[in-house]
């Protein structure tokens, strides 16, 4: 046996600090009771400050005066009228941004001639805010509908290019390199590899880029539109019906949480292998 | 089946090639292991063989035809065992051969055979996160084995399993090669491994990558106490110092 004295050490006087780590967790109780108070302080802050007086009403209106001119535009059908409109066009306008940028950015993230070629020129595109087109879409394409959907494509096409070829990009060389050996070519590897691969990629970045045409469908609607909930809110504001427009608002809130909600699932759906 | 290589060097920089001039006759039905220190190109000689890689130079044959790109005529396993997350165990295996000219119920019955012969018939359903490390990597070779390919190629597969699953993969892997009868050409770093499984072991020089040494080891017994026996530990021995004066050249080659 060989023993070998270390070198001495100096001893601290005081007991060792303990060091805390930077993530902590919190029960299942407590997160709900966070996630209750979350929605529920906001919203007791609004009545009570409405409530007191403090603030006219015309500037801020009580939860109740709210749920009222909402009932009032349920009961004249104005409220689902604008609502569809809104909708209408953030189908056609996202539905065309999502067919163009998803195989774009497929090409781009797998063939090597499509990067270089498209990434300069989007990368560019992207940073110009969609918003400052729209007098220049309003000349080119007039007010009705198409320069609406225009600025819609616009605003969701570059990024989600760009978003869908860094997960394309994202697929493991090795899995590739295995489906080569098993004797898939080229079109068999995108169609049963990278896609299935990256469908939970391209999915987180429709998410996140549906809130982004769920914005702009509204400010599209606050300038020259005859329906609308944007279009709504403008003429709201025109009376001075702020009741109107909080719950505009709100339902805008409500409708995109509930999209945000829908494509969460379908992505847990399909990308239960990931996590 | 007989694999060729025909002086055959590969630089992935013009000048500094990583293997130079090999020259290699593996005949059929030989379990053949590569060890060498690192910088000896063992994984690039497997890339080549699997057509990933192209070679600058020489050429590789299999029964007479050159290589010229991957092909399921050689079935490809590596260290990380690489699966498709998404698809079952089944499926995995199913994935080379779902191109015409396999039946539905020929593709059932094949992958129902594969599973059976790598012991994972219940697991048939899961996906492979759900999954060891030593029965993905049993997956990723019975999914290289599906289209009975005349040469299994197998780089360090074994490299990131604990020592007893280790153990039990080599002896998973030669019951493998007696039943199926495939040359199999395997890369590890590991030289008991090598000396345990290779009927033939090849020693590469590194900076360029050379064969070294070309021995043959005749089978010593069966199982795993074998790597006990003292003429195990001889070979054993004999080979860890041609590899460890390869890794001392190489830190110099590199210091220099």
């Amino acid at each position: 046996m060989v023993s070998v004295e270390s070198p001495p050490v100096e001893r601290a006087t005081a007991p060792a600090p303990r060091v805390k780590l930077l993530k902590t967790k919190v029960s299942r109780r407590t997160a709900w009771i966070l996630r209750v108070a979350s929605v529920a302080v906001p919203f007791a802050l609004w009545w009570a400050v409405s409530g007191s007086g403090v603030v006219p009403d015309r500037f801020l209106p009580a939860p109740p005066q709210v749920w009222a001119a909402f009932t009032d535009m349920v009961a004249s059908g104005d409220l689902q009228n604008d609502l569809l409109a809104s909708l209408g066009r953030i189908g056609a306008g996202f539905g065309l941004a999502v067919l163009v940028s998803v195989p774009l950015g497929f090409l781009m993230g797998t063939v090597g001639w499509a990067q270089p070629l498209f990434e300069p020129i989007i990368g560019i595109l992207r940073y110009l805010p969609a918003s400052a087109f729209i007098p220049l879409l309003i000349i080119w394409l007039g007010i009705g509908e198409t320069s609406k959907i225009a600025l819609l494509v616009l605003g969701v096409v570059f990024f989600n290019t760009l978003m869908t070829a860094d997960v394309v990009r994202q697929v493991p060389r090795r899995l590739l390199d295995v489906s080569a050996t098993l004797g898939a070519g080229r079109a068999r590897v995108a169609a049963r590899v990278v896609f299935p691969h990256s469908l939970p990629g391209i999915l987180d970045a429709l998410r996140v880029n549906a809130a982004v045409a769920y914005n702009l469908v509204v400010v599209a609607e606050l300038i020259a539109a005859t329906s609308g909930l944007g279009y709504r809110i403008t003429r709201a504001q025109r009376f001075l019906q702020t009741d109107k427009i909080f719950a505009i608002l709100i339902v805008i809130g409500l409708i995109g949480l509930t999209i945000d909600v829908t494509l969460r699932l379908v992505r847990a759906r399909v990308g239960r292998w990931s996590v | 089946m007989s694999l060729r290589f025909e002086s055959v060097s590969m630089a992935y920089t013009p000048g500094t090639p990583v293997l130079e001039d090999i020259d290699l006759d593996i005949a059929p039905g030989e379990f053949v292991t590569i060890v060498g220190a690192s910088g000896s190109g063992k994984s690039t000689l497997l890339s080549l063989v699997a057509g990933l890689t192209k070679p600058t130079k020489g050429r590789i044959a299999l029964d007479g035809r050159t290589v010229g790109g991957p092909g399921p005529d050689r079935g490809m396993a590596f260290q990380s065992p690489s699966l498709y997350p998404w698809r079952t165990v089944a499926q995995n295996v199913a994935f080379g051969l779902e191109t015409r000219g396999f039946s539905r119920q020929a593709r059932k019955e094949r992958v129902a055979w594969l599973l059976d012969e790598v012991g994972l018939t219940e697991h048939a359903g899961k996906l492979p996160g759900s999954l060891s490390g030593g029965q993905q990597q049993r997956v990723s070779i019975a999914r290289a084995l599906a289209r009975s390919p005349k040469v299994l190629l197998l780089d360090e597969p074994f490299g990131a399993l604990d020592v007893q699953t280790k153990e039990d993969m080599q002896l998973f892997i030669r019951q493998v090669w007696r039943d199926l009868g495939t040359t199999v050409v395997m890369v590890t770093h590991d030289v008991e491994e090598a000396v345990f499984l290779g009927r033939r072991v090849l020693v590469l020089a590194s900076d360029p990558g050379r064969v070294a040494r070309d021995l043959r080891v005749e089978p010593l017994g069966e199982g795993l106490e074998v790597k006990r026996s003292a003429e195990f530990l001889a070979v054993r021995a004999q080979v860890e110092d041609l590899v460890r004066r390869e890794h001392r050249a190489h830190l110099a080659a590199a210091h220099a």
